[in-house]
């Protein structure tokens, strides 16, 4: 188990330092800041002053081993647009997305777990069918127009929901269904399949064999093993499921880091988007090995391999 | 020409029968697909407006109609026989401005699916087939491309580069490759160890021949399959950047920045932003529904 978490966490500081680069690279390499920085019509020795300034005229390793260096203390810089560190401005708006990708997450749960059983318990019924129609087109529909529906349903014709803002469940409702909508159709194949593989093995036969219920034997013999799967792609998509959070921030008002990273992108705030980019990443990659470390306490075969 | 013989005569029986056999067996799959076919011959509908869309469109996507602001679509109260689905805040017609719009989604989504599929493919096949340390640095490369969420670096990367048609191809082009890379890594890695690509080896061809003759042509089904699937993601996203304001920039009509002008209006005037999210959704669904159509016929055994 030891050499299992050291070999993940050794991926994850490759991917991590991968990241950085790519941070790095999208203001460096891409773009220049001080093109960002100062107005149009500023004089050539204006720029140069600056690239000094801002240590750009050095060589692009040592300006990369700079970045990374104060980073790592977390120092990003500061806000060009807001005069705080970038780290707390980003630091400050992380719980909104947190809770925002756990609750869409318990939606789709919530959808798929009982939809993916019955399905697959009652394969090529209408039940099946049925899912596989709501999971097709649910992969179809874009989270943002599904958002924007849900507000002029809900909001703006019934009055029922708030349609932005944040702080009690109702802000909750809207947001979190539309996320979890999008993720509820792959968690559904999932589970289907998870339970239809199950259910065809020997020990499912020696439970029955043993006379226990039907119920039984699904709830406590199949269902246990069909998460397996569940969980391993599930944690391995969590950065699509940001990749979804963020979509859904922008469409309900909802102060994460998703609104903030936009709002930056458009005041061309580059310390901010470095941040928010950088800190996702290891949202993200931390995510992953702890799925990978909890699949592998769960499903020894797993560790082994 | 001198007759043929009994046995001649047998195997070329032997052979039409087989043929026709094949046929029908075909058109019997292809009847079990039918919703596949169903959705491509809307997808080819949807193609064909936007690409004749000067033609059919009722009117110039950009001319302004200030007496019939906001009129909401036909068929309601205070809706305009000239407008059939309504118009936006100044008046431009929905239907001729959704019909045009088509023509930015469909050309960034195949544009943007031949960028990364090229990439893809190429880093796919070599990782697969020479193995050691290319494979390593280039699976480290899908990791940390695929753990990233895609969406983010896009906007990232828009950000620096400037919102317009040509960067959003290339951005959304350039970030999709990693699942075309890791599929056919791993089909590469299966198929090398064959024995018609140990024969080609044997028999003296060098690297590029047997990758491209021997190799690839096996990929071909399964990259037609991503490829196809692809687009529809492509679509959503390139939707989601214009609905930002990041993508394609107004006047031009694409549905991305129809459905985030539409969004402002949404408190009175729902058919704005309503209309090109559905043509969003409907365009998508047929791609999904003919990709996998397409997988079912083409590679039953792909794994998306």
């Amino acid at each position: 188990m030891r050499r299992y978490i050291a070999r993940q966490l050794v991926q994850l500081v490759v991917v991590v330092f991968g990241i950085s680069l790519l941070a790095f690279a999208i203001l460096h390499v891409l773009g220049d800041p001080v093109l960002l920085l100062l107005p149009q019509n500023a004089g050539k020795e204006e720029f140069e002053r600056y690239r000094h300034l801002l240590g750009l005229d050095r060589p692009i390793y040592v300006q990369y081993w700079k970045f990374v260096s104060r980073a790592v203390l977390g120092d990003f810089g500061k806000s060009w647009y807001a005069d705080t560190p970038a780290f707390s401005l980003v630091l400050e708006r992380m719980p909104p997305t947190i809770y925002l990708t756990l609750s869409g997450l318990v939606v789709a749960l919530v959808i798929a777990l009982p939809l993916g059983t019955v399905a697959a318990l009652r394969r090529h019924s209408w039940v099946d069918s049925l899912c596989t129609a709501v999971a097709v087109a649910g992969q179809a529909a874009p989270i943002f127009w599904l958002g924007i529906m849900l507000i002029i349903v809900f909001s703006v014709r019934l009055r029922l929901l708030p349609a932005s803002g944040y702080g009690t469940w109702q802000n909750f409702l809207m947001p979190a269904f539309c996320l979890g909508a999008a993720l509820a159709p792959i968690t559904m194949r999932l589970v289907r399949s998870g339970v239809i593989e199950v259910m065809n093995m020997e020990f499912i036969k020696t439970a029955r064999a043993k006379g226990l219920a039907e119920g039984r034997v699904v709830v406590k013999h199949a269902f246990r093993n069909a998460c397996i799967p569940v969980i391993t792609v599930l944690g391995l998509q969590f950065g699509q499921l940001l990749g979804g959070a963020i979509i859904t921030e922008t469409i309900f008002a909802w102060p994460g880091v998703a609104t903030l990273t936009v709002e930056s992108i458009r005041n061309q705030d580059f310390p901010v988007v470095q941040c928010a980019v950088v800190l996702l990443a290891l949202l993200i990659v931390t995510v992953n090995l702890l799925v990978d470390v909890v699949v592998g306490l769960i499903d020894p075969r797993i560790r082994a391999s | 020409m001198s007759t043929p013989s009994r046995v001649e005569l047998t195997e070329m029986g032997a052979a039409h029968i087989a043929a026709s056999a094949a046929r029908q067996a075909t058109w019997r799959r292809l009847l079990r697909l039918r919703w596949g076919v169903g959705a491509a011959v809307v997808l080819l509908l949807i193609i064909a407006s936007a690409t004749v869309a000067p033609l059919i469109a009722p009117y110039d996507p950009l001319a302004v109609d200030i007496r019939h602001r906001l009129s909401p679509p036909a068929w309601m109260d205070r809706g305009t026989a000239e407008h059939l689905l309504g118009t936006d805040q100044v008046g431009r017609d929905l239907l001729a401005r959704m019909i045009y719009g088509g023509r930015v989604s469909l050309v960034v989504g195949v544009a943007a699916v031949i960028i990364s599929a090229t990439i893809g493919v190429l880093l796919g096949l070599s990782a697969g087939y020479f193995g050691g340390n290319t494979d390593w640095t280039i699976m480290t490369l899908i990791n940390v491309m695929l753990t990233f969420p895609f969406v983010l670096l896009a906007l990232a990367v828009i950000a620096v580069l400037g919102p317009n048609l040509v960067n959003m191809i290339i951005v959304l082009g350039v970030a999709g490759w990693p699942i075309y890379a890791r599929v056919v890594r791993a089909e590469t890695l299966a198929i090398r160890e064959r024995e018609f690509v140990l024969a080609g080896r044997a028999l003296g061809m060098g690297h590029v021949r047997l990758v491209f003759r021997q190799i690839v042509p096996n990929l071909v089904s399964t990259i037609v399959v991503i490829a196809t699937l692809q687009v529809a993601q492509v679509i959503i996203l390139e939707s989601f950047l214009s609905f930002l304001g990041l993508g394609v920039q107004p006047p031009t009509p694409a549905w991305g920045n129809m459905l985030g002008e539409g969004r402002v209006y949404m408190l009175n005037s729902w058919w704005i932003a309503t209309f090109p999210g559905l043509a969003i959704f409907v365009t998508t669904l047929v791609i999904n529904l003919m990709g996998n159509a397409l997988r079912d016929w083409l590679d039953p055994h792909l794994k998306l």
